[in-house]
């Protein structure tokens, strides 16, 4: 699904690295999660991905179901099934949550050579989404994101998630800032929308989303790189120790 | 004539943004140049004009004279020089306006390559056009059809020898001809422009619409427009013009008069696309407009909506006289700048009757290099109690290197009645296009989503088949400009 060779980055102009070598595959039906102190590099490494502007790739390759995508404008990869749930969703005021839903859904049906809903059928489809995500219909008529409390637009981002159906969905910390109740509920929609077919990266500092969303693969970004990987007992070992030892270990690896 | 092709190579390189940047190649009646008393008869004269409209033009040249360019609006140009204009030009074969057979086919296919077919046949259906080319009308459309319901619409010229009666009385009723320097100088020189005249209880059977285009680079464009709505009736009226690219600067000083008796309704709306100049700064219309209303009856209404996109400096304040108890006055406006274009526009609301009310949008976008200026009054008299306004004033950024400006002023004589006053400045940034990009939307339709957002009350108030046209040309005249 994803495979990511060597990739380093930094901000378009700076000199400073960001990403410094990232390693990372996943398979089509695998749940991926990116831990990691803050500063590392994990929502650089989901918005390099997503194509974001303001990052400079300086090598390295982004596959995506075999295809190199760096070239690529990030709507061209949203449209092949690529999604970013924002660590902070950009609120767009005057535009209603519905018509850029339904412009972000058609785009899509449009890509897959499917018909475009129309206001009445979209209503009708995003309904069931809304119910996913127990989130009250009155926020279609408002403005994207603008006035959200952070819980909000979090469940926000999954909902248009559920609308998009894409085939690798990046959350960059949907868990931060959703109550107890609201991660249940966003979890359960998620784990609901999972299929054999399709893959998700999960950025979060926490261990209890995944115990609600189990993950195959637990990675450490650690300066940029990815300073261990394992199954999803290291998700709970670094709970218990923080990310100390593994920080010693990278500066040891890194001048060596 | 070198200087046409000069314009040529210029609009080959800039086209892309500026698609009615073509200039349709046209023999003119030779005309001097400069201004003085002997060129304003002698303009009266080529029109075939009434003794009292000389009178008009020379009174106000008059004023003209002992009056000064202003400079208080916030934008800076280098002042025309008002000897060198041509202030008179006509296509020289003299298109007759019975039969659009006569009218110069170079001249028709003009409107056709700019998306306004004159022959009936192939316009847009209930839309009547009176297309102004350079100085004179060149036809008016559907004429018949309106005729039928009472309604007089036809080019100023032919009004003055027609209608002499209800142009003597309204021209110059609302704007005096010493108002201001622009207007003086209009009363002095305007060439042609719209008439338009419903009367008592008819409401207008279809919108109407008047192109003006510029197309010779010595000349200014000076027209006049005239709307009168009797007791209770009903009229929408649309404007909208184009000019070619040029590398130097052209002027436009246009005055428009708008008269509502009592319940009458006068809804005008304008699309400003004149050319902005190139990336560079160099050339673009100067566009100097005197625009103003009054409700004269009671419960009278009044409406501006206007869509500024073009011009290398605009200066416009369509404004409402609230004279008429329980009067309405509207204003809605989007002005968008880009590259080196300045805007300084706004409203005057003057509320003399009682129970009259006010409601002022302005949406300004300014991108590349530009200066964006909203400017406002709102004036309360005395015995105007128990009026309401309500402004909101937004402004929208797009990169760092433009401004956005407000200046509203408020005079209120009265402790009865209420003004409210709202203003936000925002940035179109990257992060918005991205986030906008990430769920499948190319940049264009990101931005037009954003921008539509933004002006979604004042498009609302367009013509449909015109909203939609100038949410395309907003996004055209953005592209590229962010990030
Ligand atoms: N656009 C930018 N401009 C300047 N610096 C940036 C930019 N984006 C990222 N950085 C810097 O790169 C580093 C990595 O940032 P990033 O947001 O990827 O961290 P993170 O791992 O997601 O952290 P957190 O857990 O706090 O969300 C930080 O030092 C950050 O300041
Ligand atoms: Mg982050």
């Amino acid at each position: 699904m994803l495979k990511i060779i060597d990739l380093h980055a930094r901000v378009e102009g700076e000199k400073e690295v960001i990403l410094k070598g990232i390693n990372l595959e996943i398979n089509k039906g695998e749940v991926h999660a990116i831990m990691g102190p803050n500063g590392s590099g994990k929502s650089t490494l989901a918005k390099v991905i997503a194509g974001h502007p303001a990052y400079e790739v300086i090598s390295g390759q982004v596959l995506f179901e075999g295809e190199d995508i760096l070239e690529m404008d990030p709507d061209e990869r949203a449209r092949l099934g690529l999604f970013l749930a924002f660590q902070y969703p950009v609120e767009v005021p005057g535009v209603s949550n519905a018509m850029l839903i339904r412009e972000a859904v058609n785009a899509v049906r449009k890509e897959r050579g499917q018909d475009e809903f129309d206001p009445l059928e979209f209503e009708d489809f995003i309904v069931d989404k809304l119910k996913l995500v127990e989130m009250d219909e009155k926020f279609l008529d408002r403005s994207v994101n603008a006035g959200f409390s952070g819980g909000e637009k979090k469940r926000n981002e999954i909902l248009q998630l559920a609308a998009m159906e894409p085939r690798l969905s990046l959350l960059d910390e949907t868990d931060s800032g959703l109550d107890i109740d609201a991660l249940r509920i966003v979890s359960e929609g998620i784990n609901s929308l999972r299929t054999s077919e399709n893959s998700f990266m999960l950025v979060t500092h926490y261990q209890r989303i995944l115990n609600y969303i189990k993950p195959d693969k637990v990675h450490v970004l650690i300066d940029g790189r990815i300073a261990k990987s394992g199954g999803s007992e290291l998700a709970l070992e670094l709970e218990d120790q923080g990310y100390d030892w593994l920080i010693k270990d990278a500066h040891v690896n890194g001048e060596a | 004539m070198s200087r046409l092709t000069e314009a040529e190579a210029v609009e080959t390189a800039a086209s892309r943004k500026y698609k009615y940047g073509f200039t349709t190649k046209m023999e003119y009646e030779e005309f001097p140049r400069g201004l003085n008393e002997d060129i304003i008869r002698e303009i009266s004269r080529r029109k075939n004009e009434p003794e009292w409209m000389l009178e008009f033009r020379l009174k106000s040249f008059h004023h003209w004279l002992t009056m000064e360019e202003p400079d208080w609006p916030n934008v800076h140009y280098q002042k025309p020089n008002y000897d060198d204009i041509i202030y008179y030009s006509s296509p020289k074969e003299k298109p007759k306006k019975d039969s659009l057979d006569e009218v110069d086919p170079d001249i028709l296919e003009t409107y056709e390559k700019l998306g306004i077919p004159l022959h009936e046949q192939k316009m847009l259906q209930n839309v009547a056009v009176d297309a102004v080319f350079d100085s004179v009308s060149v036809a008016t459309t559907f004429k018949k059809k309106l005729a039928e319901a009472g309604v007089i619409f036809c080019s100023i010229s032919e009004a003055i020898q027609d209608h002499p009666e209800l142009v003597k009385k309204y021209m110059g009723s609302v704007i005096p001809t010493n108002d201001n320097f622009f207007a003086a100088l209009n009363s002095a020189v305007f060439s042609d422009g719209s008439f338009c005249f419903v009367p008592k209880g008819v409401k207008c059977p279809m919108e109407l619409s008047t192109y003006f285009r510029i197309n010779n680079p010595d000349s200014g464009q000076f027209e006049r427009t005239l709307i009168i709505a009797e007791e209770g009736a009903e009229v929408s009226y649309l404007e909208g013009c184009t000019a070619p690219m040029f590398d130097t600067n052209q002027l436009h000083a246009a005055v428009v008069e708008l008269v509502a008796l009592e319940d009458a309704d006068i809804k005008y709306s304008t699309v400003q696309n004149w050319y902005p100049g190139d990336e560079n700064g160099v050339g673009g219309i100067f566009n100097f407009v005197t625009k103003r209303g009054i409700c004269k009856g009671d419960r009278a209404k009044i409406s501006w909506t206007q869509v500024e996109t073009g011009s290398a400096v605009t200066w416009k304040y369509p404004s409402v006289i609230l004279k008429g108890d329980n009067s309405v006055g509207e204003f809605y406006s989007v002005a968008l700048t880009n590259d080196y274009q300045q805007a300084d526009t706004g409203t005057k609301m003057i509320h003399l009757g009682k129970n009259t009310r006010s409601t002022i949008i302005s949406k300004g976008i300014s991108a590349g290099k530009s200066q964006n200026s909203y400017r406002g009054l709102v004036k309360i008299g005395k015995k105007a109690h128990g009026s309401r306004n309500y402004s909101v004033c937004d402004s929208m950024l797009i990169g760092s290197e433009c401004g956005a400006h407000t200046f509203p002023f408020i005079e209120s004589s009265n402790n009865t009645s209420s003004i409210e006053h709202e203003a936000t400045t925002s940035k179109i940034g990257e992060d918005q296009i991205f986030y906008l990009q990430q769920r499948g939307l190319d940049e264009e339709q990101a931005i037009s989503l954003i921008i539509n957002g933004f002006c979604k009350e004042v498009f609302k108030e367009l013509p449909l088949e015109f909203a939609v046209e100038a949410t395309k040309l907003l996004s055209i005249k953005l592209e590229g400009s962010v990030g």
